[in-house]
């Protein structure tokens, strides 16, 4: 049952999410339900609103979005009884960059996907859901939209859903090109028609979100997640991971290694086995440099601070996030001034500007970085990089300025001596103002 | 103005998925799916979706620029967008971007004489572990070496 994929699989994963990734006709309906597709909506049909999120909480998943926030804690803050409208929403922005899983769950099993949702309805009594896929991916919107089809036409979206009499509509929202967009507030506002500028909290969308109705908002990977719990349970799921980490995720591995890719691994999992066993190790044999956990908005982490079990609270410990799972592996080759300075275009660029401090010091970073590597470099250059980040720590509304500032404040702290370096070889007359 | 009756459907659709009321929700997906018929976001369209979607040409207006796939002007036939983020720059994704200039001979946001190609530089396209990757339109190419961007680009130019 051999299947192309965009990597070769792993041995050592763990596949529960992605375990029918490999499968012929995954991505069908009739696909889906010979693998126990759509069982565990209907054991949640059986069960109370509370029941279901108790079982998530159990489950102690965290939300694969990048906050890591608790899911079935989320889940509970939704005022279910309320007279509004309750909306689902599912952020498939996917726009961090290092990460790209997302779109996997989408196109291999989307049925899956369909049925998280499906679930979530019936915890949160709502009857309506958005999926908000970036517009890079239109093939994926094509694809969720030919499952979301077949899905009414064979009764498992629309009315009375396989007989329970529970309603569900479900659609696809396609975004046009914003990194903003995926950060919940701007999300949706970006669904409502509008730029996408995060919006002060509270309320929280739990409350006041879509529409200013109460909105369960989650990424696609935790949504994919909620059938498994549902099935196999709660506890079974906790106990793949470590405690309040629990259950499995989806690794985006990429940069120096011999195999990049995208892997199934419990939470815990050492990062220096995902790397050098899962991810065949570093390319050409060199020596691993450093490590970006959780997507370009992480604290980097040097070499030696790599021997970490993966999960959220073990990440935290050492001052970095588990964040969206894109793993980005940098070899001894990697010049870090030209790194920070490639993180801090893609934040200068995706600024949406509401907010000064986001706005003007993802830009001043941009153009300190850029004269630096051009070979116009400052001895003071390194404070002053390290104060402006800080300076943008929690002055936003939304996380892009911590996002932008995280980074750089790690590098410029853990790798000065790449700046150093380049100081002095333009003191040596090597590197001219214009490179 | 009136699209092909592929894209008729899906707005009659889109404007029914939302909420009463809330039709300006299908602003950001009607412009992108209705640029990709007409070759750019033009005054005539704004007006048109506004049109539809029951708000101010002012209010389509503003998310145009915010957008980055939005675009007021027509791009080429191929639009190529060469990914030069952390994960594709790391294995090579700066250098193919500087190939792609040389072999396309236009910059970034720029077409060429003849109208077939346009370049664009892009932020992470969520290609990362298959880089470096090249989008053409909507068509990703992953794991692209110098030797398969040409060939790309070669067949695309001969196929015309």
């Amino acid at each position: 049952m051999a299947k192309t994929l965009y990597n070769e699989p792993s041995p050592l994963e763990t596949l529960v999410i992605s375990r029918n990734f490999r499968k012929e006709g995954s991505e069908t309906l009739d696909g889906y339900l010979a693998n126990d597709g759509f069982k565990a909506f209907l054991k949640a049909r059986e069960m109370t609103p509370e029941a279901i999120i108790e079982e998530v909480k159990t489950s102690a998943l965290r939300g694969r979005g990048g906050a890591g926030f608790p899911t079935g804690l989320k889940w509970s803050f939704v005022p279910r009884t309320s007279p509004k409208p309750k909306y689902i929403v599912i952020n498939a922005d996917e726009s961090e960059p290092g990460t790209c899983k997302d779109r996997l769950l989408m196109e291999y099993d989307p049925h899956q996907l369909i049925e998280g949702i499906l679930i979530a309805g019936l915890a949160m009594d709502a009857h309506k859901g958005y999926i908000y896929i970036r517009g890079e991916y239109r093939f994926i919107i094509e694809h969720m939209n030919r499952a979301i089809e077949e899905a009414y036409k064979r009764g498992y979206l629309g009315k009375n859903i396989a007989g329970t009499g529970f309603d569900f509509d479900l659609y696809t929202h396609s975004g046009a090109g914003a990194y903003e967009c995926g950060e919940e507030t701007a999300l949706l506002d970006s669904l409502e028609g509008k730029r996408g500028v995060p919006r002060m909290k509270p309320p929280f969308p739990a409350v006041a979100g879509a529409w200013a109705c109460p909105t369960l908002l989650n990424n696609v990977e935790t949504f994919a997640t909620i059938p498994a719990i549902i099935r196999d349970g709660g506890a079974a799921y906790a106990a793949l991971g470590v405690p309040k980490s629990g259950g499995t995720r989806l690794l985006c591995i990429s940069g120096h290694v011999n195999k990049p890719g995208v892997y199934e691994v419990p939470l815990g999992y050492p990062m220096m086995k995902a790397i050098n066993e899962i991810a065949g190790g570093m390319r050409g044999g060199r020596k691993l440099k450093a490590v970006v956990p959780g997507g370009s908005s992480c604290p980097i982490l040097r070499a030696d601070e790599c021997d970490v079990p993966m999960d959220y609270d073990s990440i935290a410990k050492i001052g970095s996030m588990m964040g969206s799972g894109g793993m980005v592996v940098l070899d001894e080759t990697t010049d870090m001034v030209k790194f920070a300075l490639r993180i801090m275009r893609f934040y200068a660029h995706e600024s949406c500007g509401w907010c000064i401090p986001c706005r003007e010091g993802t830009t001043w970073l941009r153009k300190i970085l850029q004269r630096f590597d051009d070979g116009g470099g400052r001895k003071d250059d390194v404070r002053v990089l390290g104060e402006v980040s800080k300076n943008m720590l929690g002055r936003t509304f939304c996380a892009l300025g911590d996002a932008a500032a995280m980074p750089t404040i790690s590098i410029v702290e853990k790798f000065s001596e790449d700046f150093d370096k380049r100081l002095a070889m333009q003191g040596s007359g090597l590197v001219t103002i214009n490179g | 103005m009136t699209f092909s009756p592929q894209l008729e459907e899906r707005f009659a659709k889109m404007l029914q998925s939302y909420p009463e009321g809330k039709k300006r929700s299908a602003v950001v997906p009607m412009l992108i799916y209705a640029q990709d018929e007409i070759g750019a976001v033009t005054p005539e369209l704004i007006e048109e979706v506004a049109k539809r979607c029951e708000v101010s040409s002012l209010q389509v207006d503003e998310v145009v620029g915010y957008y980055s796939m939005l675009h007021r002007k027509p791009q080429g036939k191929f639009h190529v967008q060469v990914c030069t983020s952390i994960s594709c720059m790391l294995v090579g994704g700066t250098e193919l971007y500087d190939q792609a200039c040389k072999k396309l001979g236009v910059g970034h946001k720029q077409t060429t004489a003849d109208g077939l190609f346009s370049l664009e530089e892009v932020e992470c396209m969520g290609a990362c572990s298959w880089a470096p990757a090249v989008e053409v339109n909507y068509d990703f190419h992953h794991n692209v070496s110098p030797e398969k961007f040409d060939a790309l680009i070669d067949g695309l130019r001969k196929a015309q």
